[in-house]
């Protein structure tokens, strides 16, 4: 039933008739205008559980036809689920807990959308105004602590408030750089009487994100471009925040300009388009890494140079001029000097390129990067992403099991990632080729992420496949909520990556720590122990659950999941245990020393090496 | 490092004060000193941040300050162009002997005597930073028992008002 124009998120201008509208003010409790104002809102899911501190909430929600609850396991689940509806869909996911450590759970999943620019709202009880500060029962400072990691948050103590709360902080959550907001409502604000009124407007003096770029700054842009000899666009999970992509394919066409794709930007620009290399960083590709080393210029959009993408910071893209747009202003020259910073929505910022790069080919003094893309590519060709299997290996090679969901599953699906070595054979092996497919904890690394955000997703694109790269370790964190996707109808697929190990801390022991196996060694199939047997274990949770044990298996397994859409189904992939995820920059070192294999370097011939020292 | 005077307008609100205290540790900047109080507006108040740090750090705690939602603008205050005071309490030990002596280096300073006890005087002394170390070295050989200082307040010299359109937001 969900068109393509449903999925948008209204704009401001569209909301704005329909919010003048005065509602009939009548009186209601501060609970039933919570409830009331989660309406008004659109939100049409929250994924919690109760308490007594959010009781009161809990009674009139159950009378709304429009906010579906979703009851989780944990409440760390509900945080990551209102993440991953959120990041499939592009709506603002909610999540909703009592007091004290219903509050606490959440923490984990709140940094985590604040690290990834998630939109989010988080509503939580809090105990009586009356009793605050008194370490009552279940009491926590909940603001306090989610301080550093909310874009702003509130503590709502009168019942009157909490309509303008909950308006403010969609709004906060929604526009300018998205994050979480966190709205911590005490029991005698819901308690009390009030009447409803939804404001029409937002009073937020001190909060007016620019979204148009500055036209002096995309004409400097222009000018470097137009320069340039080597560019290459460094495109970041902002783009795909800002719903941009289309815009974004334009810009590539009109500029010619070979790209990479962040981590969080997996899918924003089709992998199978011929000017993409790959995604750059620490597990990036040899033609992505290098091509930012030897750039002239970087294009960088919606991306905040992490460190896991810069390596060693001083010698990043050492020749490289630097655009940077973004909606935030702090992101930009925070890292590395920016030579033109651009702030602004990337949607508008790509708009304004186009049309800056179209009248300088128009003028005929557009760039021709034709001679360099195909030097990237060749890069590409040479160094394209592969494994072999171990020596001696006989279990399954994981990259194998990743890279057969993906295509066997094709890329109208939702793909969600635990954190660790699946992960990134995830973001390596599977071909994306919208954006929103891709979801994953990338900022914070949150092991646990996967199955609740995949549940999230499912539940905002139901017509969509939606598959959880797990591993082993991941599975074990919250694998509760495949109790939630059970009960609710949430047909999600979970495919265990199961090395028995906390795999990619085992393969840095393995790489820097000379295979002395500290504290990894997860019992999950190795050596004949699997505690917890998985496949029981989605049984126990009326799942379906398979084995998966030989490679001639994997392709009648992954099918045979394909064709359960009634229910969740877990795979327990029992895969190779020495795998190591490649190429690899190690921590901290430069990105011109990424490794293909384990002690194997690329070899440049002279001309790249010519390049890369001037 | 260099110190730099940010004035910071802000939504009286509750937690604002932790938000902004909280985002300058965790942010890791060199804070010297953070002053806070009302304007001539009710819903507005205003606190002077002296930061310790270089321009780098300096353009991102500027930034890092303009987000938070209630902020409403952030000023940095030159030292030639703006008045920047500081407040003093000093307790002095003297005595018969001493107090005269310790009355007059208080008028040199331009400073007040707003206590005065049988073994103890109370100094309230307003300035730069630079006029009350001064003070203070003054005071030090008669035996300075406590001191309790306030953080640095500053305002532009001038007509125009920090809320004026016309003034560089930093």
């Amino acid at each position: 039933m969900r068109d393509e124009s449903a999925r948008q998120i209204p704009t401001p201008a569209e909301v704005a008739p329909a919010a003048k509208q005065p509602v009939p003010a009548e009186e209601v409790t501060g609970a039933q205008s919570l409830v009331l104002a989660l309406e008004s809102a659109g939100v049409e899911v929250v994924f919690g559980l109760p308490g007594g501190a959010i009781l009161p909430a809990y009674d009139p929600l159950l009378d709304s036809t429009k906010v579906r609850h979703i009851l989780v396991r944990h409440e760390q689940g509900a945080g990551h689920a209102a993440e991953g509806y959120a990041s499939a869909t592009g709506r603002v996911g909610v999540c909703m807990a009592t007091s004290g450590p219903g509050a606490t759970n959440l923490v984990t999943a709140i940094a985590d959308a604040y690290m990834d620019s998630v939109p989010m709202v988080a509503i939580t009880g809090q105990v009586s105004s009356k009793t605050i500060g008194t370490d009552a029962f279940q009491e926590a400072d909940i603001r306090g602590i989610t301080m550093p990691i909310t874009k702003h948050s509130y503590l709502v103590t009168e019942p009157g408030g909490i309509a303008a709360a909950i308006k403010e902080a969609f709004h906060i959550a929604s526009t300018g750089r998205p994050g979480p907001v966190l709205v911590d409502v005490t029991k005698d604000a819901m308690v009390g009487k009030t009447t409803f009124e939804w404001p029409a407007d937002v009073a937020l003096p001190g909060y007016r994100p620019v979204t148009r770029p500055h036209h002096k700054q995309i004409r400097a842009a222009a000018k470097l471009i137009r320069e340039a000899q080597r560019p290459v666009f460094y495109l970041g999970g902002g783009i795909v925040r800002a719903e941009a992509a289309e815009e974004l394919r334009e810009l590539v066409e009109v500029a010619g300009i070979p790209l990479v794709t962040t981590l969080m930007a997996r899918g924003v620009v089709p992998d199978s388009h011929p000017l993409h290399l790959g995604m750059p960083g620490m597990h990036g590709s040899v033609a992505a890494v290098t091509a930012l080393q030897k750039s002239d210029l970087l294009i960088a959009i919606g991306t905040r140079f992490d460190d896991r993408v810069t390596g060693h910071l001083p010698s990043f893209a050492p020749g490289a001029k630097v655009i940077h747009a973004d909606i935030d202003p702090a992101e930009i020259s925070k890292n590395r000097v920016a030579d033109v910073p651009i702030v602004g929505d990337a949607k508008a910022v790509i708009a304004d390129l186009i049309t800056a790069l179209r009248s300088d080919q128009d003028a005929g003094r557009g760039g021709d990067f034709t001679a360099w893309a195909e030097r990237t590519r060749g890069w590409a060709d040479t160094y394209p992403l592969g494994y072999s299997p171990a020596d001696n290996a006989t279990a399954i090679p994981p990259q194998y099991v990743i890279e057969r969901i993906g295509a066997l599953t094709g890329p109208e699906a939702v793909y969600a990632a635990g954190v660790g070595q699946h992960q990134m054979w995830a973001a390596q092996f599977v071909k994306y080729e919208r954006p929103n497919s891709w979801l994953n904890s990338g900022g914070l690394g949150t092991m646990g992420y996967s199955v609740p955000a995949a549940m999230g997703a499912k539940v905002g694109e139901p017509d969509r496949v939606v598959w959880a790269i797990d591993g082993d370790g991941c599975f074990q964190m919250t694998n509760q909520e495949l109790a939630t996707c059970m009960i609710n109808k949430i047909p999600i697929k979970v495919a265990i990556i199961n090395n028995s190990s906390l795999g990619m801390v085992r393969q840095w022991q393995t790489l820097f720590y000379n295979e002395r196996y500290s504290n990894t060694d997860l019992h999950t199939s190795a050596a004949g122990s699997r505690i917890p047997d998985f496949v029981k274990l989605a049984e126990a949770y009326g799942c379906v659950g398979l084995r998966c044990e030989k490679t001639e298996d994997v392709d009648a397994t992954i099918a045979k999941a394909l064709e359960i859409n009634d229910v969740p189904v877990v795979i327990d992939f029992v895969v190779e245990r020495d795998a190591m995820v490649w190429p690899m920059v190690p921590a901290g070192v430069s990105n011109d020393l990424v490794t293909t294999a384990r002690a194997m370097t690329p070899v440049w011939d002279r001309d790249d090496d010519a390049e890369g020292s001037r | 490092m260099a110190r730099h005077t940010l004035s910071v307008l802000v939504e009286d609100k509750p937690g604002v004060l932790a938000r902004i205290s909280g985002l300058i540790s965790r942010r890791g900047f060199n804070i010297d000193s953070l002053a806070v109080g009302p304007t001539e507006n009710d819903e507005v108040s205003r606190m002077t941040i002296v930061v310790d740090v270089d321009e780098t750090a300096l353009e991102q705690v500027t930034k890092q300050l303009n987000k938070l939602i209630e902020v409403l603008k952030v000023v940095e205050l030159e030292e030639t162009g703006s008045v920047q005071r500081e407040l003093v309490l000093i307790k002095v030990r003297c005595d018969a002997a001493s107090r005269a002596e310790i009355v007059q280096i208080t008028q040199m300073f331009r400073c007040n005597v707003v206590d005065v006890g049988l073994d103890a005087v109370v100094i309230e002394a307003t300035g730069t930073p630079g006029k009350l170390e001064a003070l203070l070295e003054v005071l030090d050989p008669y035996g300075v028992r406590e001191i309790v200082q306030s953080g640095l307040v500053g305002v532009g010299r001038g007509g125009k008002s920090i809320t004026d359109r016309g003034r560089r937001s930093a």
